[in-house]
């Protein structure tokens, strides 16, 4: 009994967001595209409900409603694993994230996390690895050639910028110490200028471009390229398959935009906080207005993948790769040095100089 | 200590290591202040997300007309007759990349580990990752001249 007390506040975090993560995918649909419609002067979805708002109801509706094809060429066990594969992946990570800080409820104080693991960052590189398998083993499967061509594209694109991505995530380790995300979080609390991306400018970019690239985005989309390759990895699914693969790219959207925040943008940390707490609000008001302002930084960050993905064209696939190894791996290697030699510099009794 | 002794400490769950220089260098453990009971939520997680996943799939089987003709159980390579099947060899590129990146990967890997101690290892730590990084960029300048990472 006490054992199941011990992981009710995390059963609940959970649980709840589940619910959120499914409705920030759901409405990033609906997001996406009015932001489209209106970079290019037009209105967007506006029918469904209010100003369009219940569009992405709708089109969940008719997802779950439409005919279920699975080719006669296919492999029907690896043809379901796939999209089962991308999905799992995508709702694993949320995780191992702080949404918010302590909290007391009924006496008790309890962290607004699921788990604080000390590998936590490590956790997440290792399920967002796994989510390739999703792609390849789906396009595999189809027994289809655009789908092949796709599912190749899209996994080398994402294990050739997985590396800089680790590259530049080191390099912030070095400046934190820790792989737990709660204890990074907290370490930038204090105001704007105790946030990672002042001291990891380099490193924020890199991480940038390749949350792009792993999340299969614009102008990183040539995995599902149209001109080339019909629907690239996902052109043999249809019904709520196709529904998990598009689901997916969203929530790996809304998850990569909160590690991001998480790590460089000081996740539930806002300026004035200390402030408020001076000012004697009480500690469970300060961590909802943090959580609050976490997901300000993260709609943010939503907002901010689709205003490139509607301004900038796509990339060829020799310049993808080309700068994906031969520019941000480079990069991202220099980066490395010059954050050992500052922190060298800083912490200069602990070399011996 | 003698050369090459390892020595737990067991208060704050860290390890003294004797290097060849007769240096002690402390590594703390990842067991720090983690137990086994930290990675419930995330099978709980597992659980809740397949659960949805495989309901779903379920769910959606039974859902929805079911009209199969034999045209649209075929591949769609736009409206062309299929020919052949689709697993068939492709581009040595794509292999080469895999596998590099499974060389670098692994690199990479090893580099966590150091970059959290990065303080508590000093100044035989920096020498030794630094030389580590040399040969990893070593062999990174060697591919990138070898061609192997040329798109055409």
């Amino acid at each position: 009994m006490d054992l199941l007390l011990n992981f009710l506040p995390a059963i609940i975090i959970i649980v709840v967001m589940f619910g959120i993560t499914m409705i920030a995918a759901l409405y990033s649909t609906y997001g996406e595209r009015k932001v489209a419609a209106y970079l290019q002067d037009r209105h967007g979805p506006n029918r469904a409900g209010p100003g369009g708002l219940l569009q992405p109801l709708a089109d969940g509706v008719k997802m779950f409603l439409k005919e279920e094809i699975i080719p006669v060429a296919s492999n029907k066990f690896l043809f379901i694993l796939g999209p089962s594969i991308a999905m799992t992946c995508a709702l694993m990570t949320g995780v191992v994230l702080p949404w918010g800080d302590k909290f007391t409820l009924f006496g008790r104080t309890f962290n607004l996390q699921a788990t604080d693991l000390n590998i936590g960052v490590l956790y997440v590189f290792a399920v967002v690895s796994v989510s390739v398998y999703g792609i390849m083993i789906g396009g595999w499967a189809s027994n289809n050639k655009w789908s092949l061509m796709g599912a190749i594209r899209a996994s080398s694109q994402i294990i050739s910028y997985e590396l800089s991505m680790g590259l530049s995530i080191i390099a912030l380790l070095m400046v934190t110490g820790t792989l737990s995300f709660r204890e990074i979080v907290l370490q930038q609390h204090g105001g704007i200028l105790h946030w990672n991306f002042i001291a990891q400018p380099l490193g924020f970019l890199i991480f940038l471009i390749c949350a792009f690239a792993e999340c299969n985005r614009a102008p990183f989309d040539l995995a599902e390229c149209e001109t080339e390759l019909v629907g690239g990895y996902h052109t043999e699914y249809s019904s709520m398959k196709l529904g998990f693969f598009l689901f997916a790219e969203y929530i790996n959207m809304f998850i990569s935009s909160a590690v991001m925040s998480a790590l460089f943008f000081g996740g539930f940390n806002f300026p004035g906080m200390d402030f408020l707490a001076e000012k004697g609000l009480d500690a469970n008001w300060i961590t909802l207005i943090g959580t609050a302002g976490y997901f300000l930084k993260i709609i943010f960050f939503i907002f901010f993948f689709m205003w490139v993905r509607w301004t900038i064209p796509r990339f060829r696939y020799d310049q993808l790769m080309n700068l994906g190894w031969k520019s941000l791996i480079p990069i991202a290697l220099l980066n490395l040095a010059i954050t050992a030699a500052v922190m060298v510099i800083r912490h200069s009794n602990n070399f011996g100089f | 200590m003698q050369i090459g002794q390892i020595i737990l400490v067991p208060g704050n769950n860290s390890i003294l290591l004797c290097d060849f220089h007769h240096s002690i260098t402390k590594l703390y453990l990842p067991s720090m202040n983690n137990t086994q009971l930290d990675f419930i939520p995330i099978i709980i997680q597992f659980f809740l997300a397949a659960g949805f996943v495989g309901g779903t799939m379920f769910i959606t089987h039974f859902l929805g007309p079911k009209l199969k003709t034999r045209k649209k159980l075929r591949a769609f390579e736009s409206g062309i007759e299929s020919i052949g099947n689709a697993r068939q060899p492709f581009a040595i590129k794509y292999f080469l990349t895999a596998i590099l990146f499974v060389l670098f990967d692994v690199e990479v890997i090893f580099l966590y580990p150091y970059a959290v101690n990065f303080l508590d290892l000093g100044i035989n730590g920096l020498i030794t990752m630094f030389l580590f990084i040399a040969l990893l960029l070593g062999g990174f300048i060697y591919v990138i001249k070898s061609g192997a990472l040329d798109w055409e």
